[in-house]
């Protein structure tokens, strides 16, 4: 009965010391799903400790929390603060998460302080990242973010004319005699490839043009061949603008990890295309483009949406080339926010260091998507 | 079914090299009628054994056996069995093989075409190659006329006169310079009876000739628009051609796709002083223009 009793003594005070490790000491691994080094909201009497839990907040969706801590709220309401952070108008932030966030004190005085704020979004089409230097001030014994908030472009009210021009396809039916004419394919044509090492393995760069008069919805496969036997397949994925108007080149990049150079004694290269439904607008002009050097080399420029029609998300391919003509690199970048139309929209394409060196030109096509159409 | 069916090939096998009592003739053509005269007499049944065909009837021996025009439909060789209806253990009486041949007369062609769509001015770029089947569409082996027409947009025609051999007759033929729908027809057999199969080719413009572009000053900005864009033939280069303007300084570049639209592209681009604006579509450069600096000379 003695040795119960100890037992029941012996848990019950473990379990109250456990309770208030737990309280004193969280375990941060597990608080936040938003960034995998887990932070959790801390004491707001720091300037970054504010910034670290307006991010927390965001990346919770916690929009009233976050909306009620800022410093600048009366310039703004709550739900043009969700629009500015969490995209608008189905573009591709809309559809992703905050994955993670970093913090980097710029200035700091004692009522006053500037901190840069990265937040990674994860998309179905990979990461990105938006950066803001927010202000931090201290009101009484508080600290408190001034939020840049990006205000929205308003375009006039007017009438933008569009000669609508689109193609419809009508194929075979079933049942039909084995002779009977079916339409014919778009005729496709590779008209660069190159196959370079990079990263351990074996890149595929090119071009391709549909040199038809009907759109082509496009896709690249490369095979690998060494001596004896094929050693890997692979397509070109999103690397490549798939639907193709008449004469329109879009590049392409294949990649091949695991396979080195020198194991290559030839390369196989397969376009396939067929007829799809397709649309010659929305026309996208790519404004401002510039090479940037290192340490932040990258292609960048700004999108024109000239037409009326909002584009959710567009796919911003950049071809580059050496002194010669041969293509060094093929990139890609989605811009996280809708193209609104006529509103400039930028875009940054990275680029590898030592590539940038050697590109003496570019080029650059973008391929659009809206929500109620695939182009 | 399977056991019947292996018995009459053994059977038909065991007896292929013996000498038939049946009169069947050596080779009947498809849809003719005819008869085969019996011996013997009483009640017997007839198995006609054809390419993916059999056929059972029962016959009185002694009569002459009737098959109508369509009973045999399937060009091949056949093997015709007479079973006498008795107890006897070797039932097998009678056998005779004959051979069943295609109609003489073209009923259908298929008429395959290819490709559909090509670019003016393609010599031999069009092949047709027709296939020739009588009514019960079995293939035609026996040489056949036939004759592919292509007649163009403008109705200029061009033909090629053939024999099909072995039921098979093609041909090439050049496309016209001049875009728009060609008929390409192939007609098999001669006079009322020949049998007609149309298809559609799409002459479509080729590559873009020249592009000549203009400039003129919109505000802070510079609109382009290109002249009709023709190909080399003259014919109008299709509405959705990609045409790209790119406009090149030394602070960097700006393009744009647009898509001609009743033959002509034009954009918007910014307008800035020295800036050099190109235009081009597929491989095909056209002429080049120096915002500020007069227009310079076509590639």
């Amino acid at each position: 009965m003695t040795g119960g009793r100890l037992l029941g003594f012996t848990l019950m005070a473990a379990t109250l010391a456990l309770i208030v490790v737990g309280t004193v000491w969280p375990n941060q691994s597990g608080a936040s799903v938003i960034d995998a080094r887990a932070r959790m909201e801390v004491s707001g009497s720091s300037p970054e400790g504010v910034v670290n839990n307006l991010l927390v907040q965001i990346g919770r969706r916690d929009w009233e929390s976050a909306y009620a801590s800022l410093a600048n709220k009366a310039e703004f309401t709550e739900p043009e603060f969700i629009r500015d952070v969490n995209g608008s108008n189905g573009g591709l932030r809309t559809f992703a998460d905050v994955d993670g966030f970093d913090i980097q004190p710029l200035h700091a005085s004692s009522d006053q302080a500037t901190i840069r704020a990265s937040l990674r979004w994860a998309s179905v089409v990979g990461s990105f990242t938006d950066s803001r230097d927010l202000n931090v001030m201290r009101t009484g014994d508080r600290w408190q973010v001034a939020w840049p908030i990006a205000k929205e472009v308003r375009v006039p009210p007017q009438v933008i004319p569009v000669n609508y021009l689109r193609w419809d396809v009508i194929d075979r039916g079933p049942g039909e005699d084995w002779g009977r004419q079916d339409v014919e394919d778009p005729h496709v044509r590779i008209v660069a490839m190159h196959p370079v090492e990079r990263g351990g393995g074996v890149v595929v760069l090119g071009e391709l043009l549909n040199e038809d008069v009907v759109p082509a919805f496009v896709t690249v496969r490369a095979s690998l061949l060494g001596k004896d036997a094929s050693l890997a397949t692979a397509d070109s994925f999103d690397k490549i603008s798939h639907v193709l108007l008449p004469k329109q080149v879009s590049p392409f990049r294949i990649d091949f990890p695991e396979i080195r150079l020198p194991q290559v004694d030839s390369v196989r290269i397969q376009p396939t295309s067929s007829l799809v439904g397709a649309s010659a607008d929305p026309v996208i002009g790519i404004e401002s483009q510039k090479l940037n050097p290192v340490p932040d080399s990258s292609l960048s420029g700004t999108l024109v949406n000239q037409s009326g029609q909002v584009v959710n998300v567009a796919h911003v391919l950049g071809t580059f080339y050496d002194n010669t003509g041969q293509i060094l690199w093929v990139a890609d970048q989605y811009p996280s926010s809708a193209l609104l139309p006529q509103t400039p929209q930028p875009f940054t394409i990275p680029l590898p260091a030592d590539i940038a060196n050697k590109v003496k030109n570019y080029r650059v096509v973008v391929s659009t998507y809206s929500s109620d159409r695939l182009r | 079914m399977r056991f019947a069916l292996l018995f009459l090939m053994v059977a038909s096998a065991a007896i292929a090299e013996a000498q038939s009592p049946l009169q069947f003739p050596p080779s009947v053509e498809v849809g003719v009628a005819f008869s085969v005269p019996t011996t013997g007499s009483g009640p017997a049944s007839l198995y006609i054994v054809g390419p993916s065909y059999i056929l059972r009837r029962k016959i009185e021996l002694g009569e002459s056996i009737a098959f109508a025009a369509n009973d045999l439909q399937i060009a091949g060789h056949y093997v015709a069995l007479v079973v006498a209806n008795t107890n006897t253990p070797t039932p097998i009486s009678e056998s005779a093989q004959f051979d069943v041949t295609p109609a003489q007369r073209v009923a259908t062609v298929s008429f395959l075409a290819k490709p559909s769509r090509l670019s003016v001015s393609a010599p031999n770029g069009i092949s047709g190659v027709a296939y020739v089947f009588d009514v019960f569409h079995n293939w035609i082996l026996q040489p056949q006329p036939v004759t592919f027409q292509m007649t163009d947009s403008s109705g200029h025609s061009e033909s090629r006169s053939t024999t099909a051999r072995n039921g098979v007759a093609w041909a090439k033929m050049n496309s016209a310079p001049k875009a728009g729908i060609a008929q390409f027809e192939a007609v098999a057999g001669t006079g009322a009876e020949a049998i007609k199969e149309k298809r559609v080719v799409q002459e479509v413009p080729g590559d873009p000739c020249s592009i000549r572009m203009s400039a003129r000053a919109n505000g802070q900005r510079v609109a382009l628009e290109t002249d009709p864009v023709r190909d080399c033939s003259g014919n109008p280069v299709p509405d959705g051609t990609i045409v790209t303007f790119t406009e090149s300084h030394p602070g960097g570049q700006s393009t744009v796709d647009v898509p001609l639209k009743r033959g002509i592209a034009r954009t918007e681009m910014p307008a800035v002083p020295g800036a050099v604006i190109s235009v081009a579509s597929g491989v095909v450069m056209g002429n080049e223009i120096r915002w500020g600096g007069g227009r310079s000379g076509g590639l």
